[in-house]
């Protein structure tokens, strides 16, 4: 669905965005993560056919940028990283005036249907300037996909939004995901991300890290599994770290700390061990990395806490 | 041309809820059909009107030949003011555009509405058409007060023929709509660089200055103002408009726009 092949972009010289590669699958929901100035909201309006690039190109809904680029800004819906509403207009004649702009059939059902959807359809006839932050958000994720298109760029969605009002974006995004768009999104918020994306790109300038979270924290920091044991005693780590598959084990406490590739094949292995020992083995849990250790880990090139984590 | 239709009815729908803009477009042209009118009845009434005949450039009575003295002097009268209903349509859609232009920059509206199918030519003809068109009807209808407004004051010919004077309705009818198209074009480049609606009516303003020099020409006795000068005003300003259009157009750049504004 988005095809992206050394897409660059420079301003004067500064390079916002560095030959950027990437393929996105349709119905996939794609995550950028990036600092400030990481070129993530550059690469969305490259994307969406706003700016051209200094080099490079991709295709999007199968339109190439900067050959057919009002047939792709039809094909795609992008929320923009302020919500960008005619205060002094109803929610109603905002929504309409950009239906009238992408060609919509039948404005006023797509309309009505969208501020139902979003809950605002009580509201329609209000200026949108006595709305609150919430109800704006959602009425620009209304303009964004009032079109229905197949591509979807939401740029920090949920920024600036209390909790209650993020989450229901945030739900709003996820119901989008199932009907299979194909989505990206900008985001600081790495637990959005974690919990919405199928796959993330670590982003700062140029493309740091892309995979699934899980493969990102297994890929950066491995998988640690903790024991936890009755009492501890110095041949329990000795048996169970000639394994080869073991890559590391630490003590704490009456914890082992055990570093390996797939736990879930190997751990049956080494609770026998542990028994065979005599080890009285109380539970088994996963020291789990957070997204947030990812980022920071890839950002700030290594420089992480390596104890941070939590067990799951 | 819908979504220029769109543009036009979303930016009525938006500038006429700004009382500023709205007070431009109602009062100006009220007062240039009141404050005429008010002074041709005073004049008309005033016994000293043949004295004041001697401030009249030369060349201005020397086109008084059937009239007496107070209607020669409100012929010249109404001559001056009927410029003034150049200067109206050249002022509203200056305030239209400066505000309807920089007004998406400043409610961040730009960039969801340039990522729309929308062309730059669409974008900027509905704003251009949004703002010219109230200032031409706002002037039209206030001259159309001023025409009725005098032949029920019962205006000697003077006044009437000047009004009705094909020369000046050319002036009215033709050259007012093309002066607003050179100041909403003047507008317009102005707006893709400044950030402040204000800053960009000011600099729009500067448009006025030849206007207000052929006024002021005509008022010192300098110029005339007759049929041949209006035409090649008109045929000069189709020249000015097409070229400042294809220069509003071309400067009006997307990707500058969206990353220098901030």
């Amino acid at each position: 669905m988005i095809s992206i092949e050394g897409l660059t972009k420079q301003f004067n010289e500064i390079t916002a965005v560095e030959n950027l590669q990437l393929e996105i699958q349709s119905g996939e929901v794609f995550g950028f993560l990036g600092p400030n100035g990481a070129g993530k909201t550059t690469t969305l309006r490259m994307l969406s056919a706003l700016i051209s690039p200094t080099s490079g190109t991709a295709r999007v809904a199968g339109f190439q940028i900067g050959e057919d680029d009002q047939a792709l800004r039809r094909s795609v819906g992008i929320l923009t990283e302020a919500p960008g509403l005619y205060d002094r207009l109803s929610a109603e004649r905002n929504l309409s005036f950009f239906a009238h702009l992408y060609g919509v059939d039948n404005v006023e059902r797509r309309v009505e249907r969208y501020l139902k959807l979003l809950g605002l359809w009580e509201r329609r006839s209000e200026p949108v300037a006595t709305f609150s932050r919430g109800m704006r958000q959602k009425l620009a994720i209304a303009r964004a996909i009032l079109h229905e298109p197949p591509v979807l760029f939401l740029d920090e969605p949920t920024t600036g939004l209390d909790p209650e009002a993020a989450r229901l974006v945030r739900e709003f995004i996820e119901g989008l995901k199932g009907e299979g768009r194909t989505i990206i999104l900008n985001t600081h918020n790495l637990d959005e991300a974690d919990r919405l994306c199928d796959r993330i790109g670590v982003l700062s300038a140029r493309l740091l890290a892309v995979d699934t979270p899980a493969a990102l924290r297994r890929d950066v920091f491995g998988r640690k599994v903790v024991f936890h044991l009755a009492h501890i005693r110095p041949e329990y780590a000795e048996a169970i770290g000639t394994f080869p598959f073991v890559d590391a084990v630490e003590t704490v406490d009456t914890r082992l700390l055990v570093t390996l590739d797939d736990p879930e094949t190997y751990n049956p292995a080494l609770v026998a061990a542990l028994v065979g020992v005599g080890a009285q083995v109380q539970f088994v849990g996963e020291i789990r990395k957070s997204l947030e250790d990812v980022y920071l880990h890839l950002v700030s090139n290594g420089v992480t806490d390596p104890e941070r984590g939590d067990e799951t | 041309m819908n979504r220029l239709y769109q543009i036009v009815r979303k930016d009525w729908a938006e500038v006429f809820k700004n009382r500023f803009v709205l007070g431009t477009v109602a009062f100006l042209p009220l007062m240039a059909a009141l404050l005429p009118l008010g002074i041709l009845y005073f004049v008309g009434s005033s016994p000293d009107i043949a004295n004041d005949l001697e401030d009249i450039p030369p060349s201005f009575t020397a086109l008084c030949n059937n009239l007496t003295g107070e209607e020669c002097m409100q012929y010249f009268l109404i001559s001056q003011f009927i410029l003034l209903f150049m200067i109206i349509p050249l002022a509203i859609p200056i305030t239209i555009a400066s505000y309807s232009i920089i007004g998406e920059k400043t409610t961040r509206t730009l960039e969801p509405l340039l990522a729309t199918p929308i062309t730059t030519t669409e974008l900027l003809g509905g704003k251009s058409a949004a703002a010219v068109i109230p200032g031409v009807v706002a002037t039209w209808l206030a001259y159309l007060v001023l025409a009725v407004g005098a032949a029920l004051l019962g205006m000697g010919s003077g006044v009437m023929g000047s009004l009705l004077d094909p020369f000046w309705l050319i002036a009215v009818f033709v050259v007012g709509p093309l002066l607003a198209l050179t100041g909403v074009s003047v507008a317009v480049m102005v707006s893709s660089r400044a950030t402040d609606p204000r800053a960009a009516e000011q600099v729009s303003m500067l448009v006025f200055l030849p206007v207000l020099l052929v006024f002021f020409a005509q008022m010192g006795g300098l110029i005339l103002i007759d049929a041949r000068f209006v035409l090649l005003i008109a045929i000069a300003l189709i020249v000015v408009d097409a070229v400042l259009l294809i220069a509003a157009v071309r400067l009006f750049q997307r990707e500058t726009i969206l990353t220098r504004w901030k």
